[in-house]
């Protein structure tokens, strides 16, 4: 979806290669928190590449596919909060959460015919600024925020309200999942409030660039999402300050994006053509097994580090016990002893032949297991199973 | 996560299979366990979409809510798993023990066995405990009675719940958890939470290695995931166009066997999957305690049974004096679990030999009937001389217990480089020299630990009514109420 | 309500500052509140507090009982308390194993028991939270608890029985505590077992009047700002000592060796930052613990003298200590400290809570990490080992840390109903890394 006014600043369009920009939501900000550390995602990221086509163009998509179920039951829920000008949601604002809500006012600011989004952002605008100013209004729906993003311009279409009471304004967040006697599951709470962070950030800029106090956004939004079991709906408070913190600092990195880029071979680009794998692989990532929760290149940068054994395809914390050898083949020689190690090693090869040494003594006095499955079966690298024998 | 098990996994991508992290099985294993497979709605907290289940791997019993919004339908499907649930509770109850009178002269009784659940993964007891909690409270009279099958389900999943909490029991066993305890693979724990993915790490089929059958349990089409949630694409393709056909059909055997065919197709993968986890587990020793947990788990479920009819279903949540008492007794439940497990198996003790916390090694020289005459009275105070080449990361003074008889217990006098001096200090007999064969004669092979068990007493606490004021005070007391009866579950 | 006592701007007498907020907990004592919480940060004068408030109470006429969390704080305390006033009857109530230290005998005052029982007609009687849980019956009218914050609410829940009211004393920045479990279905509930004593004590009683001392007598000028700044972003506090009254000289000369270079600048700033070549490593990395160990040796070669507001005071072995994050860290350093290990003091933050030394050698819990954890994070445990000297804090570290901190995923689950913690653990790390960029002194290559 490809706009003029989109854009604007430094660039790292041209890493594009002439494929349309991927265009940002909440959900795409928020996952920038995921794995800071990966030069390969920063870069894509900041250049607006496609990554899920990216991804499926190299034979490793995403499997990030979501049930019509879900969806349906997700819309169903939405609607009927927001039924009738907001009627249920008012009266959980007012009955559950106690509060005082003097006199209501809805704005959908979605409903307007085929308007750009240039035009609807003004008309964001145009409301807030009067909220701000005479405090008319209470609910408004549908906003549509603006974020910059590595110099880039994107557009937020959040399924949010902004919520005015006494002067300040609440994100309130409608989400399908359940809140079973006050708890819901961690993770999606976390992405919840991760992607309220990204709005409440938006709506700050908003309010400052028409000259007000951000703080009159405020860091508590209201989770609104079916209690129990049924389709009833529950309204809970939830402080995101840390995740405006993250959130906000990850965007502050994202230009270091261009550092990187500019270390790029010359007029390479992330097109989708037959030079895609070449490109992809020129610039490092930092494969961990959490990226499959979050990142679409995961399946590609999984086979790849496994393609080269390392051995972060384990786990985060597998590699710190490794005390930071990289490579599988290299640690397993370094516990068989058939590898002398590098000064910097030496510990950990020394921790590695003693974890060796007692696994064996262990298995040798299990038995039957070590008979069954040998420690080194026949597809050991070469030279492991003599050595083996030999220091037995 | 030690070195130790970040080896095995190297080992296991080294070689293309699993490799051991436990000489022994370290959990119960039921002669008949009910193994099931739930699948639920995809979006909603727990509406039940079918379950697998049954004690005989060659003849599972499928129940399908053939329209998972239908309230009528799922309670339907309630009240038929309750059947299956309760009638397992009753047939693997066994006999009832009569054990000693308690100090205060109250019998005490405990069934000679337990029923065991076996579910798949972490999601499937999760998705038990919701059920069981949108389940107990339900009211079997009045505008929206359900089948009186239905809140006693409710209290049992509740029950088994929360028994899955407590380290080392062993009633509701989930496959991945319990196989990852047993065998490292060459994938991280992420893609271990995936049963076929775990399974063809430790016994891949015929002509394939641990990558290529994990690869293959990747693809939902060739292995459909083991639930609670299910394939989205098949939701989309299969299951949903399934259940508009049977709500069209307004309700037709056909259509409704159609939708269970397509469940049926997810979940009979993850059967047969489960039996041949069971079975590898079975395949392995049991190890030395495991009797001893289970019996603690028989206590809880006599407990709980022969108690079953005078309670009221379990608190929404629990209150102070309640949380406090649970965690307690899961600090507890840890601390003997891991000190056990490690007594039983010489794999889970090397990681606490590779941590230092524990020693192994050859006794060099021994003076067993050494006397300490310092204090009023002499005192059987043998030395014990150990060369090892375990790295002891442990202080002069430390108390250790031998691994292989954690009753002899001793104190080290002296660490140098690899020899380690130890004054043993009881477990020896009450004479003043030491009963045969206990002090380790030079040339054996011992192992010594710091981490002993059952350093905790009993604690005390206060009365639910005796609840003080820093925690609010004592709480209303819990009556069912018609909501809970009557809660929407939709 | 939360009242807060008013503490004022940072200027004034930092004595009478302090004062001001004493005399507004005793009064609280004689209103009607249940109980009265006072924060304190590193060095506040919580113990001092301690002592003042038990005679206070004493005298008043009450009967009073003290609860600290660890045997040897109940030593320290009866110490003290006997020591300012050895009028006071005082009670020891002790387990089985509990062998009655110098501390403790030295004072006539005090009788130890194992049965409250015995000492049923003391006036102040003190244990460990542990041995009060073993008690069912005997109820006094005050009781005082130290250390709150590091109690957990299941240990405040069994105790809270035997007294009618209470004064809540502790340090809110220090390492929260923990269990050996994971669970989560107390997560939100205001009574969560896992909390701390003082945070639940509040949510269900918000009305209870909460104080702050203002002024850390331990922390020297040039530390307190950097820890308040880091760890107390919202209730700072200030040094009670002037930049120019504390000064760490060093008597014997260096050899220009870069642990002379970092021990000089520690010596004269407050502050040294011992940077080790970038590399990931074994928790147990010879190379740094061999550093953090050769740093406390030669520290103490260079024969420094303390000068404060004490006088002029040689710093011994004693007064040195070493900390570390992991169990296996510190038996490691002390390994390395060979001969000097039965005399400096070498532990985890965990157990450093609450002690005082002239000078630290902290091995810094980030140091040749490729991923930080939660556990690395916590900001209890960096705020324990950076809030310990009355001097200098000098730092181990490998280059690095500020790119691993960049690197961090911040994908923290969140539970419903959790109150949000501050400080938060990147940044506060954040802060203390970029005060101690000022203080580098790379190794020797």
């Amino acid at each position: 979806m490809s706009r003029d006014d989109e854009h604007t600043a430094t660039d790292l369009s041209h890493l594009r290669g002439g494929e349309a920009p991927r265009n940002h939501d909440a959900r795409t900000i928020a996952a920038l928190t995921a794995n800071p550390g990966c030069a390969r995602r920063g870069v894509m990221d900041a250049a607006a590449v496609d990554k899920d086509a990216v991804a499926r163009h190299l034979g490793f998509g995403a499997p990030f596919g979501q049930s019509q179920f879900a969806i349906t039951r997700g819309n169903a829920f939405e609607a009927q909060v927001k039924a009738d000008g907001c009627a249920e949601l008012l009266a959980l604002l007012r009955d559950r959460l106690g509060l005082d809500v003097p006199e209501v006012a809805y704005d959908d600011l979605e409903s307007v015919g085929t308007e750009s989004r240039e035009v609807r952002h003004a008309r964001t605008r145009h409301l807030m600024a009067r909220a701000l100013e005479t405090g008319a209004g209470t609910l408004f729906d549908h906003p549509l925020l603006r974020l910059d993003i590595a110099g880039q311009r994107a557009y937020l279409e959040p399924d949010v309200i902004a919520f005015q009471l006494g002067g300040r304004f609440h994100v309130v967040e409608v989400k399908s999942f359940a809140v079973v006697d006050g708890q819901a599951e961690p993770e999606q709470v976390a992405a919840a409030a991760r992607q309220s962070a990204v709005y409440v950030l938006a709506l700050r800029e908003l309010v400052e660039g028409l000259g007000h106090d951000p703080e009159r956004v405020s860091h508590e939004v209201f989770l609104v999402c079916p209690e129990n079991f049924s389709n009833r709906p529950t309204a809970t408070p939830l402080d995101v300050r840390p995740q405006l913190a993250v959130v906000k600092r990850q965007l502050a990195r994202l230009t270091r994006a261009e550092d990187i880029a500019r270390r790029l071979p010359e007029g390479l680009t992330f097109a989708l053509d037959e030079g895609l794998p070449e490109a992809v692989r020129a610039v490092e990532a930092r494969y961990a097994p959490e990226c499959m929760a979050s990142c679409e290149m995961a399946l590609f940068c999984r086979d790849e580090a496994r393609a080269c054994g390392a051995t972060g395809t384990l786990g985060r914390n597998v590699r710190d016990e490794l005390g930071g050898v990289d490579s599988v083949v290299t640690a397993l020689e370094l516990a068989r002893g058939v590898r002398e190690p590098s000064e910097d090693m030496a510990e950990t090869a020394e921790q590695l032949r003693i974890a060796a040494r007692l696994r064996r003594e262990a298995l040798g006095s299990g038995g039957e297991r070590s008979a069954e499955q040998p420690l080194v079966g026949a597809q050991a690298p070469r030279g492991a199973t003599d050595v083996l024998e030999r220091t037995a | 996560m030690s070195t130790l098990t970040a080896l095995a996994q190297l080992e296991a991508l080294a070689t293309g299979r699993a490799q051991p992290v436990a000489t022994v099985r370290h959990c119960h294993l039921s002669e008949k366990p009910l193994v099931m497979i739930p699948l639920k709605l995809a979006g909603e907290a727990a509406a039940p979409l079918a379950t697998m289940l049954g004690t005989d791997r060659d003849a599972p019993e499928l129940l399908v809510v053939p329209q998972p919004r239908n309230r009528d339908l799922r309670f339907a499907y309630a009240a038929e798993l309750a059947k299956a649930v309760l009638a397992h509770v009753e047939a693997e109850r066994g006999a009832t023990e009569t054990l000693e009178p308690s100090k205060d002269g109250e019998e005490r009784f405990r069934y000679e066995r337990a029923p065991q659940i076996v579910v798949p993964n972490r999601g499937g007891v999760g998705f038990l405990r919701l059920l069981g909690r949108s389940t107990r409270f339900r009211s079997t009279e009045g505008p929206w009675a359900v089948d009186p099958a239905v809140p006693m389900l409710g209290r049992w999943l509740t029950w088994y719940a929360d028994r899955n909490d407590r380290p080392g029991s062993s009633l509701l066993l989930t496959l991945t958890e319990t196989l990852r305890l047993h065998w490292a693979t060459g994938q991280s724990s992420l893609e271990d939470g995936n049963l076929g993915a775990l399974m063809g790490w430790i016994d891949p089929p015929d002509g394939m290695d641990g990558p290529s059958a994990a690869a293959r349990a990747e693809d939902p089409v060739a292995c459909p995931p083991a639930g609670p949630t299910t394939d989205p694409t098949f939701d989309n393709e299969v299951l949903a166009p399934a259940i508009a056909a049977y709500d069209e059909s307004g309700g037709a055997p056909r259509a409704e066997e159609r939708v269970r065919a397509a469940v049926a197709s997810q979940l009979r993968p993850t059967w047969d999957l489960a039996w041949r986890a069971l079975d590898l587990l079975r395949a392995l020793p049991e190890g030395a305690s495991v009797p001893r947990r289970w019996e603690r788990d028989r206590d809880s479920f006599t407990y709980f049974h022969r108690e079953f009819a005078e309670n009221p279903p379990q608190a929404k949540l629990d209150d102070a004096v309640r949380a406090a008492r649970r965690l307690h007794d899961l600090e507890r439940s840890q601390e003997s679990y891991e000190a056990q497990r490690a007594f039983d198996d010489p794999l889970v003790m090397a990681e606490q030999r590779l941590a230092g916390q524990a020693f192994g090694g050859v006794v060099t020289a021994a003076d067993p009937t050494r006397l300490d005459e310092s204090g009023k009275r002499p005192k059987l105070r043998p030395h014990l001389w150990i060369r090892t080449e375990d790295p002891v990361r442990l202080d002069e003074g430390a108390t250790v217990v031998n691994a292989a008889r954690p009753g002899l217990k001793g104190r080290i006098v002296e660490i140098d480089g690899g020899d380690v001096l130890l004054e043993l200090t009881g477990g020896m007999g009450r004479k003043l020299t030491p009963e045969a064969g206990v002090v380790p004669e030079p040339g054996l092979e011992v192992v010594f630990t710091s981490r002993t068990s059952d350093s905790w007493g009993a604690a005390k606490f206060p009365e639910r009514d005796d609840t003080p004021w820093t925690h609010g005070g004592p709480p209303a007391e819990y009556e069912p109420a018609d909501e809970d009866a009557t809660e929407v579950w939709s | 309500m939360t009242a807060i006592s008013e503490s004022g701007a940072a200027v004034g007498n930092p004595g009478a500052e302090a004062d001001r907020v004493v005399e507004a907990v005793l009064a609280d004592l004689a209103r009607d509140h249940r109980g009265v919480v006072v924060d304190s940060p590193p060095g506040a004068g919580k113990s001092t507090l301690v002592v003042r408030a038990a005679a206070h109470l004493a005298a008043a006429g009450e009967r009073l009982m003290i609860v600290a969390q660890t045997n040897e704080q109940v030593d320290d305390l009866i110490d003290r308390i006997a020591g300012d006033h050895p009028d006071l009857a005082i009670g020891r109530l002790s387990a089985a194993g509990y062998a009655a230290s110098e501390r403790v005998t030295a004072h006539a005052s005090v009788r130890v028991a194992q049965k409250a029982d015995d000492i049923a007609d003391r006036t102040v009687v003190i244990a460990t939270a542990a041995k009060w849980a073993t008690l069912t019956d005997g109820s006094w009218p005050w009781a005082i608890v130290d250390e709150a914050y590091q109690m957990r609410s299941d240990m405040l829940l069994r105790i809270a029985g035997r007294f009618e009211r209470a004064l809540f004393v502790g340090d809110p920045g220090q390492l929260d505590p923990f269990s050996t479990v994971e669970v989560e279905r107390w997560a939100g509930l205001s009574w969560d077992p896992m909390r701390s004593a003082v945070s639940v004590l509040l949510a269900h009683n918000p009305e209870l009047p909460v104080h702050r001392l203002p002024v850390s007598w331990r922390l020297p000028a040039s530390a307190a700002p950097v820890v308040s700044r880091a760890f107390y972003p919202f209730t700072g506090f200030r040094s009670g000592t002037g930049p120019q009254d504390r000064r760490l000289e060093l008597s014997t000369g260096g050899m220009g060796t870069s642990y002379d270079r970092a021990v000089e600048e520690a010596a004269a700033t407050g502050w040294g930052l011992y940077e080790l070549p970038a590399r990931h490593t074994l928790r147990t990395d010879a190379e740094a613990v061999q550093a953090t160990a050769a740093l406390a040796v030669r520290m103490l070669q260079r024969g420094p003298v303390a000068h404060s507001e004490r006088g002029e005071n040689p710093v011994g072995a004693d007064r040195i200590a070493v900390g570390a994050a992991h169990r296996d860290q510190v038996a490691a350093i002390r390994a390395a400290l060979g001969p000097h290990a039965a005399e400096i003091t070498v532990d985890t933050a965990n157990r450093l809570q609450g002690r005082e030394y002239d000078v630290t050698v902290v091995l810094h819990p980030l140091s040749g990490r490729r991923d930080a954890t939660a556990f690395h994070l916590e900001s209890g445990r960096l705020c324990v080992l950076a809030s310990r000297h009355r001097h200098a804090c000098l730092v181990v570290a490998r280059a690095g840390i500020p790119e691993l901190l960049d690197a961090h995923p911040s994908a923290e689950p969140v539970r419903l109903g959790v109150p949000v913690k501050f400080p938060d653990g990147w940044e506060a790390n954040q802060a203390v890394l970029a005060h101690l960029a000022d203080h580098r002194v790379r190794a020797d290559t």
